[in-house]
């Protein structure tokens, strides 16, 4: 437990040092990794290690492009059941969900 | 005299107290599946209540299972590959194996001799023997394109068969399992592009399979497999824009009354009516969401919708004389599944975000009562072990 909140909180300070974006309130953040888990989730996997829908594991995402991500997450990726996002989501909500993923706080339970 | 009659009271005690819980049936057990704690809840559905917990079941994120024939023993299919034998009298997992990296659900046979498990990665069948958990056969699913694909959609078929599409290959199988160590297979390629999910109906004799990647159906008569798969309310959507679906819907559960079927719209806020007698459409009822979960009460009076995000907070009551929504309920927050009991006088709503289960009165379409579940999802009653497609 103490590792993970370690961990949040050094991807917290990590992700307030990026200015562009407004980062989502605390209480927000944990809504997100709720969000991540259970209905990303649904179709990659509660641990996120895939499913209908690929990885998200860091190792999966690993050399990624972050605003090809951010993009892909907001307006989906046609011809698969991957949906557009930006309806429920922000792009900032999204920036933060892209970074905890990649950064592997989402893997630490 | 006395002596005796005490001495076998103390025999019967001794004997009573090594026999654990008292004796009772299986006909009103359940399984609620607290997918992220790895866990079971136990459950009875007389009285409504929750009996015990069993641990230690992995990944049980979008976990299904089926139960032996007796009623005894559910076989739960987890994410992550694990097929658990779980014994509900005794209250423990009776075995468990991990057969394969990820797998999305599975089916029992016929005779209850075999359970097959439908897997993602790597993509195939798998088909054990219920008694031992020993694998019989494993059939990779690899399409006419040569490459492996996901399976899903996987049923009993009847007559000793299976049945299930291949995701990516667009395919659907067929398994004649007389012999369950020597499958064999008859192929439908071309069924339809991205099968999510299929179902059979109540009656043993259709199969259908959800299109993804197309508007439309792809069905196989079980009684008639050799006249193919045909394609049911083709562009269905009419060139309309599809709406995001941000939850596949599932169609096992299928909800059918009279001639009746009804099936989840993809990317509109539909229930697609259909008449099974010659597949054409009836017409279809406009719902609050991208539908989920569609199911029939057991005697087909009503239907049950519950709804993807942002409206999973939603449930509707369809009355199917009249095809009408009759009532929308807020029952609680992401309310991922539905059950009714054997004959349908409460439906169970699992509530993931209230950790709670919520049972309903069908007739008066209000709340009686609700138990304390962690994140609760799939919720499956003993009764499925006689109902086909289930």
């Amino acid at each position: 437990m103490p590792s993970s909140m370690a961990r949040a909180l050094a991807l917290a300070l990590l992700l307030s040092a990026s200015p562009a974006l407004a980062q989502p309130s605390a209480e927000r953040q944990r809504e997100l990794i709720d969000f991540v888990r259970q209905d990303c989730g649904a179709c990659h996997g509660l641990t996120l290690k895939g499913g209908l829908g690929s990885p998200l594991l860091p190792q999966a995402l690993a050399g990624r492009d972050k605003e090809g991500l951010i993009e892909l997450i907001l307006n989906g990726k046609p011809g698969t059941p991957m949906p557009p996002w930006k309806g429920l989501l922000s792009r900032a909500e999204i920036a933060w969900i892209v970074e905890y993923l990649m950064s592997g706080a989402a893997d630490a339970r | 005299m006395r002596v005796k009659a005490l001495t076998l009271s103390l025999v019967f005690l001794a004997l009573a107290g090594c026999a654990g819980p008292s004796l009772r049936g299986t006909g009103d057990l359940g399984v609620v599946v607290e997918r992220s704690a790895g866990r079971l809840a136990l459950v009875e559905t007389t009285t409504g209540s929750l009996l015990d917990r069993i641990e230690g079941l992995g990944d049980l994120s979008h976990a299904s299972m089926v139960f032996s024939r007796d009623e005894r023993f559910a076989f739960v299919f987890g994410r992550d590959g694990g097929l658990t034998k779980v014994d509900l009298l005794e209250r423990r997992i009776a075995k468990r194996i991990v057969q394969a990296g990820n797998s999305i659900g599975g089916a029992i046979g016929q005779d209850g001799s075999w359970v097959a498990v439908a897997n993602y990665e790597p993509g195939g069948v798998k088909i054990f023997a219920t008694a031992t958990l020993d694998l019989l056969a494993d059939i990779p699913a690899i399409g006419a394109d040569g490459k492996r694909s996901k399976v899903v959609g996987i049923a009993e078929a009847g007559e000793g068969r299976l049945i299930y599409s291949l995701y990516d290959a667009g395919e659907i199988w067929l398994a004649d399992l007389a012999d369950p160590r020597q499958p064999k297979l008859s192929k439908f390629a071309n069924a339809g592009k991205l099968p999510y999910d299929g179902l059979v109906t109540m009656d043993g004799r259709s199969y259908v399979a959800g299109l993804f990647g197309e508007d439309g159906l792809a069905l196989l008569d079980l009684w008639n497999v050799e006249a193919g798969v045909k394609k049911v309310m083709p562009g269905y959507g009419k060139g309309a824009e599809p709406l995001p679906v941000f939850k596949m819907p599932h169609l096992r559960g299928w909800a059918a009354a009279g001639d009746a079927l009804y099936i989840p719209a993809i990317g509109r806020h539909e229930v697609l009516v259909i008449d099974r007698r010659n597949w054409t459409e009836i017409g279809r009822i406009p719902v609050a969401g991208q539908p989920v979960f569609v199911m029939a009460r057991p005697d087909g009076r009503q239907v049950w919708v519950n709804f993807a995000l942002p409206h999973n907070d939603t449930v509707q009551v369809i009355d199917t004389p009249t095809n009408r929504v009759i009532r929308t309920l807020k029952p609680g927050k992401a309310i991922l599944h539905l059950e009714f009991t054997p004959k349908g006088d409460r439906v169970w709503l699992s509530a993931r975000d209230d950790d709670r289960v919520t049972i309903w009165d069908t007739k008066t379409l209000s709340p009686i009562g609700s138990l304390a579940v962690e994140k609760p999802s799939g919720i499956f009653f003993t009764v499925r072990a006689h109902r086909f497609g289930l």
